[in-house]
């Protein structure tokens, strides 16, 4: 079969085994550099969260760095406070759940029909609002932390979390309305019309039909908030100076300002029961996350 | 089942006027289609029908009941849309049941129609899967067993087959007609298509710019279009359309233009009369349009510009003077590029449509069928 022979080294060029190997090797030369910055870049974040953990186990760490033995002295705090300074461990954590949780459903319960209006209906102001909005997520919240203090005191929220969530939530709102907006937009007017056609009432469609379709701009702004509203500290510090409101924040805010000196390993240990909860919630809820770049129309009709 | 009727009809988006003052009634059972261009009002009709739009001026009744006002919810109609917008999120099964659901039907009840509706259409096995899952064709049977699980009263569909590939166009065709035949429901079909609408509709209202240009049965449509926008838009190839002007001087009608003259028979005369002295657009179709090869003193000659074979038929464009014309031919032409032809016109198969207006005007050839166009290449 001569024409199959003259055929042969052009198909052959493809499967040399010599330059297979010689690709091989430059692709894996490749990935070892992109690995290799990768890591040198990550290294202080990854030394910073192991300082934590060494330090918050160990009796001494040696120039800072080399631990020298083990011990659980510094987690006592979880069972006994480190001072009677210190309000209740547990009170605070629920605090500061509160907190979050508190976060959570304001922007879900706010910005979740909010968003339905500004991409569904036409009302006169429609567009001022929605530039409005984006203006006041630019704005700085810490400019607004005196006028808003004097807000709480009058409406008798100081020294609570809702005042704490509220004010929070609203400056995240937009955030959380845009994001929303978004994933409305991306559903067509005619699933709409029909499910009208259908025999649903206005409302009865935005719940059967449009809800069930915007679940993963729920879940992500839902988890944003979850995780700001966990670590808020600016808001906390200034508007709670009642120990029984405070949140964890503020307790470790305590521990790098307590008066008498600093206990490192204390505060590796409650920075670590800080962190914690939020990875582990992180972790679960991540996968919710990544769907926010992919847009809101899985598989749409 | 229901009797539909449109009185005047508008829709104004603004300073734009989508629908304008449109008349029409829709007989119990009958199945018409709004055929037109793109932006031509006859989706924004169907949303009006279906209650998502309320209409600017003018009434629609359903039997003798004025709807404007009842929301959809009210009006027992089933629509189905060009993108089928099923709900991605529900099963077949309840996408299906969604509007009983709604009605808070009983259990067994919605079981058992859903079932019903999904075995008329061919879909029961699809029955667990989600919309994502399904191919065009089986959405496109979902959507129209969503719309007429809840028995509708009118049923809409907005152009329901330019999503689907040519062969299984066809199928879903005949589909929705055997159905809709068999149900008996009342049927709006809006389309862009006018072989869609030809073959499925009992009658075809066109339209143009938010006007009925034409309301008639399929086979008048293409015989008798009423004026020039009609006989462009219904027919493929298009209908030749030359400018001419009608002469008479000597007792001779005739139309004239640059290298070409058509002798009308005197008794055309008085039919064309509203026409004398003014500009006319005379309008042949490709598949009306003969031609011999050889030499016929007193026809218009013309000579063979381009072929292009179309399986069963051949399109032949040919040039007559300035114009350039078409002319479709079963199988294949003995015509070849460059040969000079002999057009044979028969004044039946003759469109005339005034000039300026581009109303149709009457040759009153029905009457005298059988005299020729006597025909004669100009200089």
């Amino acid at each position: 079969m001569p024409e199959l022979a003259q055929n042969r080294p052009a198909a052959g060029l493809r499967a040399d085994p010599r330059v297979l190997a010689r690709e091989r090797r430059r692709e894996r030369a490749l990935a070892f550099g992109v690995y290799a910055f990768l890591i040198i870049v990550s290294l202080p974040l990854v030394a910073g969260y192991g300082w934590l953990v060494l330090n918050s186990f160990s009796t001494e760490l040696v120039h800072g760095v080399w631990p020298e033995g083990f011990t659980l002295r510094h987690w006592r705090f979880l069972w006994e406070p480190p001072s009677d300074y210190y309000p209740d461990l547990w009170r605070t954590t629920w605090n500061t759940l509160w907190l979050a949780i508190g976060m959570t459903v304001t922007m879900v319960a706010v910005a979740t029909p909010t968003a339905y209006a500004l991409s569904r209906m036409k009302f006169r102001g429609r567009s001022l609002f929605l530039a409005l909005t984006l203006i006041l997520h630019a704005f700085p919240g810490i400019t607004l932390l005196i006028a808003t203090y004097y807000v709480l005191r009058t409406l008798g929220l100081l020294n609570s979390i809702p005042g704490v969530f509220l004010v929070k939530a609203a400056l995240m709102l937009p955030l959380g309305v845009w994001v929303m907006k978004g994933f409305y937009d991306a559903i067509s007017w005619d699933v709409e019309m029909s499910a009208l056609v259908d025999g649903a009432s206005r409302i009865q469609t935005w719940y059967k039909v449009m809800l069930p379709q915007v679940m993963p701009g729920v879940a992500s702004i839902s988890i944003f908030s979850f995780i700001y509203g966990w670590s808020e500290y600016i808001y906390v510090i200034t508007f709670i100076q009642d120990k029984n409101a405070w949140t964890l924040s503020s307790y470790i805010n305590s521990i790098v300002g307590d008066y008498r000196f600093l206990d490192y390993g204390l505060l590796s240990a409650t920075a670590l029961f800080y962190i914690a909860p939020v990875l582990l919630f992180f972790f679960f809820t991540q996968k919710y996350l990544m769907r926010v770049t992919i847009g809101g129309t899985k598989g749409g009709s | 089942m229901a009797r539909i009727r449109l009185e005047g009809l508008t829709k104004a988006f603004g300073p734009v006027v989508a629908v304008n003052d449109v008349n029409l009634s829709i007989e119990d059972g009958e199945l018409l289609a709004l055929l037109g261009p793109s932006g031509c009002g006859k989706s924004t009709i169907l949303l009006m029908l279906a209650g998502i739009y309320r209409p600017t001026r003018g009434d629609i009744y359903f039997d003798d009941q004025r709807v404007n006002d009842v929301p959809p919810k009210g009006r027992g109609v089933g629509l189905v849309f060009q993108s089928y917008a099923l709900y991605p999120h529900m099963t077949v099964f309840d996408n299906i049941a969604f509007p009983l659901r709604l009605r808070r039907a009983k259990r067994e009840e919605i079981e058992r129609r859903v079932r019903e509706v999904a075995r008329t259409a061919q879909i029961e096995e699809l029955l667990a899967r989600k919309p994502s899952q399904l191919s065009g064709g089986q959405q496109q049977r979902v959507a129209l067993c969503r719309a007429l699980v809840k028995e509708p009263e009118l049923l809409l569909l907005d152009e329901p087959l330019s999503n689907l590939d040519a062969r299984l166009r066809i199928e879903t065709r005949t589909e929705i007609k055997r159905l809709q035949r068999e149900l008996g429901i009342t049927t709006i079909l809006v389309t862009h298509d006018q072989i869609e609408a030809l073959t499925m509709a009992d009658r075809i209202a066109v339209m143009r710019s938010g006007v009925i240009e034409q309301l008639s049965k399929p086979q008048e449509l293409y015989e008798r279009p009423a004026n020039l926008f009609v006989a462009s838009f219904i027919g493929d190839p298009p209908m030749n359309l030359v400018r001419m002007e009608f002469r008479n001087d000597g007792g001779m009608p005739r139309l004239e233009t640059a290298g070409l003259t058509i002798q009308l028979p005197p008794s055309a005369r008085p039919q064309l009369e509203r026409a004398e002295g003014r500009e006319v657009v005379l309008g042949v179709r490709p598949e009306d349009l003969r031609f011999r090869t050889e030499p016929a003193p007193g026809l218009p000659v013309a000579q063979v510009f381009m072929l292009e074979p179309l399986g069963r038929d051949t399109l032949v464009d040919m040039r007559a003077g300035q114009q350039s014309i078409r002319a479709l031919v079963p199988g294949s032409s003995e015509a070849k590029i460059g040969d000079t032809v002999y057009l044979q016109l028969e004044v039946e198969k003759l469109h005339v449509f005034d000039g300026v207006t581009g109303v149709r005007l009457d040759l009153g050839a029905g009457e005298q069928p059988a005299l020729r166009v006597e025909a004669k290449g100009g200089a």
